[in-house]
């Protein structure tokens, strides 16, 4: 996965055409579409990354505008020669990314002979009108509201692998409800206070190691805590979470230690 | 131990429901949990892990900005307070998404006094909600371990 924004994926031309041992690239099928993901949020990615694997996708996911012209040889610097087998069957961008926008990277991709023909998809969390109509306009196939769903790229897979021009078919994704304003505060979360860590319950004697068949190297719980310690204790307490009641009080929730970690304000 | 399976499970159903009831999570995170499935079990704590790195980053960097001693940069807040939107946006984080919009705005009206409340709100905000889901993994992990299989929550 495409985690520190770099390009994750091998070039169609690594992927299908090795020459070693007389290895043949495999007959053209459904999950031989290539998607290139553009977004600068590394959640955004990871999600819009398992949406299009989902639904057989291959996927490239980059965190700018930059790096996907790179990764198509549209940066100045490639010679676009070497790239004549990189196969790309859609690319999906984010609308508001720093350095260059959804809108900038569409306009350069439409602008070039090579990728022309290739599907823009913009996907943008502001339901703005003017936004939208300015990327369909400039020749974006479609225009997605995030948080992007899984209808969403089942739509856009079905549109691909049909052999129908989109220009046919809705080309404007039309937001049930716009995004809502949220002019106040929501109310304020149950008081919270930091209890000092009072964890005496003895863990379960059940626990074991992980048993799982298909055991990956991390429990959900370890993947989820372990790059916070910071904000938790340290000490694994396995705590056996009291029946919860409609409201939450500290007392009856497992206590977590949880250092207000200073952003500088008191 | 069919029992304490059945009773954690429960329990279980109950939690998440009062997650939802209380708007710390919406349907987006219903969507996420969706997309997870046998072939890959983590797939939403690893993406809320991440959420949650980005929570400190990103306030870390709202922080920063908002205690320039001097003129604040509301635009740089701003973009940070944007960043966090979305993300919460994507993992269905209700209430941090809720936050941020407020957030936003007062950025744009450029309220000191404001942004520097609402930023607190924010940090309280993502870290009760990482509690919380930390407490729901806790959960599925006993309920495996008791020989259960983890029910859909069914929030409709």
């Amino acid at each position: 996965m495409a985690r520190d924004g770099g390009v994750s994926c091998l070039r169609s031309s690594e992927t299908m055409r090795v020459g070693i041992g007389g290895m043949e690239s495999p007959p053209l099928d459904l999950d031989d579409v290539h998607v290139l993901a553009v977004d600068d949020s590394l959640v955004d990615r990871i999600v819009i990354e398992r949406l299009l694997r989902i639904t057989s996708c291959k996927v490239t996911a980059v965190d700018s505008g930059w790096r996907a012209l790179e990764f198509l040889g549209l940066d100045n610097e490639k010679a676009s020669a070497e790239l004549d087998r990189l196969k790309v069957d859609l690319i999906i961008t984010d609308y508001c990314m720093p350095g260059m926008t959804g809108y900038e990277l569409l306009k350069k991709i439409k602008e070039s002979s090579s990728f022309r023909q290739v599907p823009v998809v913009i996907m943008s969390s502001e339901n703005v009108l003017t936004r939208i109509d300015r990327c369909l306009e400039e020749g974006a196939e479609d225009f997605l509201l995030k948080p992007v769903k899984l209808a969403d790229v089942k739509r856009l897979r079905s549109s691909l692998t049909r052999d129908v021009k989109l220009s046919n078919a809705n080309k404007r994704k039309l937001p049930e409800d716009s995004v809502p304003v949220n002019t106040s505060l929501p109310p304020p979360p149950s008081p919270f206070t930091i209890s000092p860590d009072s964890s005496d319950s003895s863990p379960p004697s059940t626990i074991s190691p992980e048993s799982s068949d298909s055991s990956p190297p991390l429990s959900p719980v370890e993947i989820f805590s372990s790059p916070l310690s910071s904000l938790l204790d340290d000490e694994d307490d396995d705590v056996l979470p009291s029946s919860p009641e409609s409201s939450p009080a500290p007392e009856e929730s497992p206590v977590r230690r949880q250092k207000m970690g200073s952003p500088g304000l008191d | 131990m069919d029992s304490l399976a059945a009773q954690l499970q429960m329990q279980y159903r109950n939690y998440i429901l009062s997650l939802y009831q209380q708007g710390f999570l919406d349907d987006q995170f219903t969507e996420l949990k969706s997309l997870q499935d046998d072939g890959s079990p983590d797939f939403v704590a690893e993406v809320l892990s991440l959420f949650f790195d980005d929570c400190v980053k990103l306030v870390g960097n709202m922080a920063r900005a908002l205690d320039q001693t001097g003129t604040v940069d509301f635009s740089q807040v701003g973009a940070s307070v944007h960043q966090l939107k979305d993300s919460s946006s994507s993992v269905g984080a209700k209430r941090v998404k809720g936050l941020c919009i407020t957030f936003k705005e007062l950025c744009e009206a450029k309220n000191y006094e404001g942004c520097v409340r609402c930023l607190q709100q924010v940090d309280i905000e993502y870290k009760t909600l990482k509690a919380k889901l930390l407490d729901m993994f806790m959960f599925e992990k006993q309920i495996v371990q008791a020989g259960g299989i983890i029910p859909q929550v069914d929030i409709n």
